[in-house]
């Protein structure tokens, strides 16, 4: 046990490392260029940038919890990104296109997010350094690229303001793909997912904030050419409008799952399965999923089917002894398995997992018509829980992926097979 | 808003005869071109905000962003021009409205509009398109205008309230009062928006409107989403509590009737709308953990040992540690683990008395117990509503809170009760359970063992 532990201390480095470790390099070196800057040549407009500093440290305060476990901090976004493209503030410098340079931007954005990030230390919370780091790049690309052209005659407001919107238009699109870049680098490292899919799966979840951002920023520059500073007072009711929404969105979410979830366990208090199966079979059917490059919403459909994918056994008078559908006969096998498609479909709005749940019992091969990946990957997934349950004995894996193999021909995808051996073996490892 | 009493009509053509006599002598004067271009777009902006209400308080109360044009109208136009776009609400392409409602609402929302513009040059707010001169002075009339907007609208939508449809009263009522500090700052959040859209206009002119849209409409699709989602969370955990409830071929719809009953009680009481919602999820759940119950004991027929009635009496248990999970259930969890405490303390599992027991279980008790009377069960036929009523009123100090007993038999007489189907002839007697833990008139007898 003591032998294991530098191994372990090890490990959980090595989660840092790679792309996260990169990403806060990165970052950290951005900071530190900003301060030197700032400190060597006088912060410019300091009133201004005080006054979006507070705006930054508001909004990251103002976290939101995004579906798929994304973090995001959309006033906090809107306020770099917006300081980042500042035009003209009326009454701050007497009309004349203000001079901050790019790497002012970030000191100041730096500072706003440490200071809202700080209330979420002392509660408890986790920083957040990853999130910071990725909006703080993102914002600091924009600054670099739009930062020099700022002062120039093209982007005056009053003389052709449609020029300056195209050109900010374009700057909120790059703040959004830095983002999802980021974003789909440090999931592909965690989970495990394919880049390609990774990085469609975030641009998809980051895009309706991304456009609700990159509006409401461009909306704070041309208001401010005409308000000046009390804008940001102003604004920032609008702003928590359209944050609300958001939240109650993602909220409602993270409630969806987490009673399913706990729903699903009804099979394991009732004694129909082993406790912790169908939570088991979630995980390995999503894992496997993700080997194979499915996209998030397919991995929701799928989550939620492998986790009630045994609901059809409440229906049942007896529990099956064991609970180990994998040893009872193929007819049974499919009645539970549309028994537990009907409980579902009766909601109305799961079809798609309640056909996943329904295809769970058909063989891979010679079935017709065939049934969908999911359905496949429940199934090879859920016997491979019946034979191991949750031991992680590395022959008791071992027999059992054999085991599965020696059915491939037609009872499983040999393909799913093999992403679940990659999966399993992984574990393994982890384990070690 | 479907029966529109004779007093709702009255309160109406008053709203709308004031919304006239304020608005029209001052029509009369010659306005500019860019004042009716400016009028025209802000109509239409009135208009595309009001097409799907945001929800963003309770599902009830919608609320659209559509103040915001009438907002920018008070500072670009002037009362008479923010009255106008106003008046447009009568043509929302909403199409659930009906006529009285449309009028009502292009009446009010006239009048609103007209009051917060004449608030607004009451304290010197300039007119037209704002400068950087007149910031920051413009905000202070601005704040008053959105105030006076918010509060009359809010003001005569009460009123309205108060008349139509007598038997809705209490419960938008108490819709109303529960969302009211979320629906002001919405309001008010909105609001700001009118004076963001004026100033925008000095630099892209009209498109300023098309501009301030974009975050409205992600604001709303987020709001559509949710209110989707909540919608298939509901359907999903009804569909899976019917899963539990196959087992028992004599409880089917047991579960959605107690939250039903649950829910009924809540709002004659008048509890807050978050809670009113959280012990319609409790009554659904109450009874998960009887699927930890034996079949077998659930279906004996007389006496049951000691051992027998434990499992019965654990089931509250197993049902909180199914759902223990579930982070906003917090208060649901207590109604789930209590629901079968008695006030006289005789009750299980903890044996709890009077006001030791969480409010949400004394009510789901209440309900439950009622529900079990008024379905069929293998040893008996369904009791008629009044019969049960009687038992409840029997049980009331007991075994029932008394106040709940009174306020759930008063819900009964506002809003009826569907009772179930009665169920032809069992198809599986595997299914069948021969005693019912739920019913007060027929309880569990176990066997004397000393």
């Amino acid at each position: 046990m003591t032998a294991r532990q530098p191994a372990e201390r090890w490990a959980s480095w090595q989660d840092l490392d790679s792309g996260r470790l990169l990403l806060l390099a990165a970052a950290g070196m951005l900071v530190v260029a900003g301060f030197a800057q700032t400190a060597a040549v006088k912060v410019q407009q300091p009133t201004t940038a005080v006054a979006f500093g507070c705006l930054i440290a508001f909004g990251e305060l103002l976290r939101l919890a995004l579906p798929g476990n994304r973090e995001a901090a959309p006033i906090a976004t809107t306020g770099a990104l917006a300081y980042a493209m500042l035009l003209r503030v009326a009454k701050q410098h007497g009309n004349l296109p203000p001079h901050i340079p790019a790497l002012q931007v970030i000191a100041v954005t730096a500072v706003g997010m440490t200071l809202g990030a700080l209330p979420h230390i002392a509660a408890g919370r986790s920083a957040g350094l990853t999130g910071m780091a990725s909006r703080l790049v993102a914002v600091g690309c924009v600054a670099f690229i739009f930062r020099p052209f700022a002062a120039s005659q093209v982007l005056n407001a009053h003389r052709n303001w449609w020029i300056a919107f195209a050109a900010m238009a374009l700057m909120a699109a790059v703040c959004w793909l830095v983002e999802a870049v980021i974003g789909a680098l440090i999931r592909a490292d965690d989970l495990g997912a394919r880049f390609s899919v990774a990085l469609w799966d975030e641009m998809r979840a980051l895009l309706p904030l991304g456009v609700a951002v990159g509006a409401s920023a461009v909306i704070t520059v041309f208001a401010a050419e005409v308000m000046g500073l009390s804008e940001l007072a102003v604004f920032i009711g609008p702003l928590l409008v359209t944050q609300v929404a958001f939240r109650r969105y993602a909220g409602i979410q993270a409630t969806y799952l987490q009673t399913v979830r706990a729903l699903a366990r009804v099979t394991e208090v009732g004694g129909y399965v082993e406790s912790g199966h169908s939570r088991r079979v979630s995980r390995l059917a999503v894992a496997v999923g993700r080997e194979l490059g499915m996209p998030e919403l397919d991995l929701l459909d799928l989550e939620y089917a492998a986790l009630m994918h045994d609901i059809g056994q409440l229906a049942l008078p007896d529990p099956i002894p064991g609970g180990a559908t994998v040893l009872v006969s193929p007819a049974d096998q499919r009645r539970i398995a549309e028994l537990g498609s009907d409980v579902i479909r009766q909601a109305g709005v799961l079809d798609k997992v309640a056909e996943l749940v329904r295809c769970q019992s058909w063989p891979a091969r010679g079935h017709d018509p065939e049934p969908p990946v999911g359905s496949r990957i429940i199934r090879a997934a859920n016997a491979f829980d019946d034979l191991v349950g949750g031991s992680t004995d590395r022959d008791r894996t071992t027999a059992a992926l054999e085991r599965l193999r020696l059915d491939t021909a037609a009872e499983y995808d040999p393909g799913v097979i093999e992403a679940l051996s990659e999966v399993a073996g992984r574990r393994l490892a982890s384990r070690l | 808003m479907s029966r529109v009493s004779r007093a709702a009509w009255l309160y109406i053509t008053a709203v709308v005869v004031a919304a006239a006599a304020l608005v029209t002598p001052r029509l009369t004067g010659s306005m500019s071109m860019t004042w009716w271009i400016q009028l025209v777009v802000l109509m239409a902006l009135f208009l595309i905000c009001d097409s799907t209400p945001a929800q963003l308080a309770a599902r009830q109360s919608a609320w659209s962003p559509s103040s915001a044009a009438t907002l920018a109208a008070v500072v670009l136009l002037g009362p008479v021009g923010a009255a106008l776009v106003g008046s447009v609400s009568v043509l929302s392409p909403r199409r659930k409205l009906v006529l009285a409602e449309r009028v009502f609402n292009g009446a009010m929302y006239a009048l609103s509009g007209y009051l917060a513009g004449t608030a607004f040059v009451a304290l010197h707010g300039h007119l037209g398109v704002p400068g950087f001169t007149d910031f920051p002075v413009i905000i202070w009339p601005f704040a008053v205008a959105a105030v006076v907007h918010v509060l009359t609208n809010q003001g005569l939508l009460w009123g309205m309230l108060q008349l139509i449809d007598g038997d809705a009263r209490p419960r938008r009522r108490i819709r109303l009062e529960s969302s009211l500090p979320l629906l002001l700052v919405s309001d008010l959040g909105y609001a700001a928006l009118g004076l963001v859209i004026a100033a925008l206009w000095y630099v892209m002119g009209p498109y300023a409107a098309a501009l301030v849209l974009v975050p409205l409409f992600v604001a709303r699709w987020a709001m559509g989403q949710f209110a989707e989602q909540q919608r298939a969370y509901a359907a999903t955990m009804a569909a899976l509590c019917q899963a539990v409830e196959t087992k028992d071929f004599y409880t089917r719809g047991h579960s959605e009737r107690v939250s039903r009953g649950s829910g009924m009680i809540a709002r004659q009481i008048g509890m807050r709308a978050d809670r009113a919602e959280a012990i319609r999820f409790a009554g659904m759940l109450h009874d998960v953990g009887k699927l930890g119950v034996p079949t077998k004991v659930l279906q004996k027929t007389g006496v049951l040992t000691e051992e027998e009635y434990a499992a019965i009496q654990l089931h509250p248990m197993r049902g909180l540690e199914i759902v223990r999970e579930i982070g906003f259930l917090n208060e649901a969890l207590t109604g789930i683990m209590h629901h079968h405490e008695r006030i006289d303390g005789r009750g299980y599992p903890m044996g709890f008395a009077g006001d030791e027991i969480p409010e949400f279980a004394r009510i789901i008790a209440v309900a439950d117990a009622f529900d079990s009377m008024t379905s069929t069960r293998s040893y008996r036929e369904a009791r008629q509503i009044d019969d049960a009523v009687e038992e409840l009123r029997k049980g009331s100090g007991s075994q029932f809170d008394p106040a709940l007993v009174d306020a759930f038999v008063a819900a009964l007489r506002r809003d009826g009760w569907a009772l179930p189907e009665p169920p032809s002839a069992p198809l599986d007697r595997e299914l069948v359970t021969a005693q019912d833990h739920d019913d007060p008139t027929a309880p569990l007898r176990v066997v004397e063992t000393f």
